[in-house]
């Protein structure tokens, strides 16, 4: 019984989210002996499609209907549980991301799977238990979950598994879905896209604005150092409830928890609840100039500075570094 | 116009989190449990929503009674009645299915519930209540408007937003955005006393999944500390130590 991956497509287009996901569902294959099957919903061309294979997926399921073109919710959910039945899937995984969050409850409870979200580590399979690693209190832990039944979806937190590419070549199959129409009755009316930025919750380098920045008008430097560093810009709860920064960009226990390689904080002194969000960050950058700031506890490097000063002597190393390589 | 909220009681977001019994509890001790955060954002919008006699606002909590100073606090904010549901959350799918229980005798227009809770952090209950129902659902939104007969949401999408118009009833989880937080007034605490609180008893469900046990992040080195005229070293290290650029 092989597993399936939902392979999240955006504009046509795989993320790496995707291929982290394929590659996490790809490992549960071989640990399980079986084969991967990826599914992919929408207008998405052969030459994609056929990079699903290339991180390890034996078939690739297409379904390209006209009326799946744009993301709708309760349709692809119906789509993914009837190719899991098709297939005789037993294990379905997913991209923890703001569409997998919609996906994998209703993908559950159609195929009466238990659940595990946000995953940052394959599956344990030994003694007979199925049991998977989560986060859990935004952070501040992990937790060890048991999928008692048959059936599992597995959604998978960005950043958290390697892409690695498999030798295989994948097998495009068209599916056709059967689509009732009740599953249709929420109609997108527009879509808003941002453009050209590296969205938070997949970006692999984040720079982060706190309190410490005095005003939305000094952000320049914020924003400028994450594009020389091609990262996402985020800021903490202070920040976004006054007004500086959108909701969209606060991280931490009631905004989004991030793990990206390289987290950098500038003018944050990193609240319990701040940190909750960014603990799993490979590196965490702090700049502050209070040498008392709790963010230093937490800091892999740290420089106890204005940020006003030593923003802008990293911005002119940085341009330094890329001119040399 | 009727709306349900589903509630959760979570530690307060100060909490420093431990574990007991060869970490595979959580240590309540000395915890303040409080409204979950996007619970709250939830509730308020409710309240928004119905003001003026335009509705009703019901929360719903499975917990047990422990949970009831949580429930009085959402009856002080502005909910007119509320029910709980006499059992321990075991997981989602335990509360989704007892919430789409109730919800299938006593049906609603609109039922919010909070993006995630801030202690499992699974934003499932929304998506699972809304395939129980066979309704639509959203699981994490950013801004809800309603008219007579439907809702028009704003969902966060990679890289931008999708704005939705969905035919109640639905499902949505409210993030940031929806609405600012309410601090109950000396009313509302008065008031809450006497609002209705039902208390009925769960039905009986298989359970999907068990929490075995905890951990907490393995702590990290000693912070390097690079002088602040030297700042522009941080760059070589980040990508020769570091090997994160």
């Amino acid at each position: 019984m092989p597993v399936l991956i939902y392979a999240e497509n955006t504009g046509g287009k795989f993320k790496k989210s995707t291929f982290e996901a394929i590659s996490y569902a790809k490992a549960i294959a071989d640990q399980l002996n079986t084969n991967l099957v990826a599914i992919s919903i929408g207008d998405v061309k052969a030459d994609v499609l056929a990079l699903a294979g290339k991180y390890g997926a034996d078939k690739i399921l297409n379904v390209s209907n006209d009326r799946l073109k744009h993301f709708a919710n309760q349709a692809y959910a119906s789509v993914i549980a009837e190719a899991a039945k098709k297939e005789q899937a037993e294990i379905v995984v997913l991209s923890n991301s703001f569409s997998g969050r919609g996906l994998a409850p209703r993908i559950a409870v159609k195929l009466q799977a238990g659940m595990a979200d946000g995953a940052v580590a394959l599956p344990e399979t030994s003694g007979g238990k199925f049991t998977v690693k989560k986060t859990a209190f935004s952070g501040k832990a992990f937790a060890t979950v048991e999928l008692t039944s048959a059936n599992k979806v597995i959604s998978l937190t960005p950043n958290s598994y390697k892409v690695v590419e498999q030798p295989g070549v994948g097998q495009i199959e068209e599916m056709a879905a059967e689509l009732r129409d009740s599953d249709f009755k929420a109609v997108v009316k527009e879509i808003v896209q941002s453009a050209d930025k590296v969205s938070l919750p997949d970006a692999e380098i984040v720079v982060s604005g706190g309190r410490g920045l005095k005003g939305p008008e000094n952000w320049g430097m914020i924003e400028e150092l994450a594009d020389l560093l091609g990262a996402a810009t985020a800021c903490s709860k202070p920040v976004s409830d006054a007004g500086w920064r959108p909701h969209s960009e606060h991280v931490g226990q009631t905004g989004i928890a991030v793990s990206p390689n390289l987290y950098i904080a500038v003018g944050i002194s990193g609240a319990i609840q701040h940190l909750a969000g960014v603990s799993s960050s490979k590196v965490i950058v702090v700049i502050n100039k209070d040498p008392e700031a709790p963010f230093f506890k937490v800091a892999d490097y740290g420089i106890v500075g204005d940020a006003f000063e030593v923003v802008p002597k990293l911005i002119s190393a940085i341009k330094e570094y890329k001119a040399s390589a | 116009m009727k709306i349900l909220v589903c509630i959760s009681n979570v530690p307060d977001t100060t909490t420093k989190i431990t574990f007991t019994d060869n970490n595979t509890q959580f240590n309540t001790v000395g915890v303040q449990f409080i409204l979950n955060p996007y619970d709250e954002i939830a509730l308020a919008r409710a309240i928004e929503l119905t003001e003026g006699g335009k509705g009703t606002v019901t929360v719903i909590n499975v917990g047990e009674v422990s949970t009831e100073a949580t429930i009085r606090k959402a009856l002080a904010i502005g909910a007119d009645d509320a029910i709980r549901i006499n059992a321990k959350p075991h997981d989602a799918w335990f509360v989704a299915y007892q919430v789409a229980q109730y919800v299938k005798e006593n049906p609603f227009d609109l039922i919010l519930t909070g993006r995630e809770s801030i202690d499992y952090n699974g934003s499932k209950v929304a998506g699972m209540l809304g395939e129980l129902l066979d309704i639509p659902s959203v699981s994490i939104i950013k801004k809800l408007d309603i008219d007579s007969d439907k809702g028009t949401v704003e969902r966060e999408i990679e890289g931008g937003k999708e704005i939705l118009i969905i035919p109640f009833p639905f499902v949505a989880g409210a993030a940031e955005g929806v609405a600012e937080p309410k601090i109950p007034n000396m009313r509302g605490i008065m008031s809450a006393r006497t609002k209705p609180l039902k208390v009925i008893e769960p039905a009986e469900v298989k359970t999907l999944s068990e929490i075995l046990s905890y951990e907490t992040p393995a702590p990290r080195g000693q912070v390097k500390l690079i002088p602040a005229e030297d700042s522009g070293k941080l760059v070589g290290l980040l990508h020769s130590e570091a090997r994160v650029i």
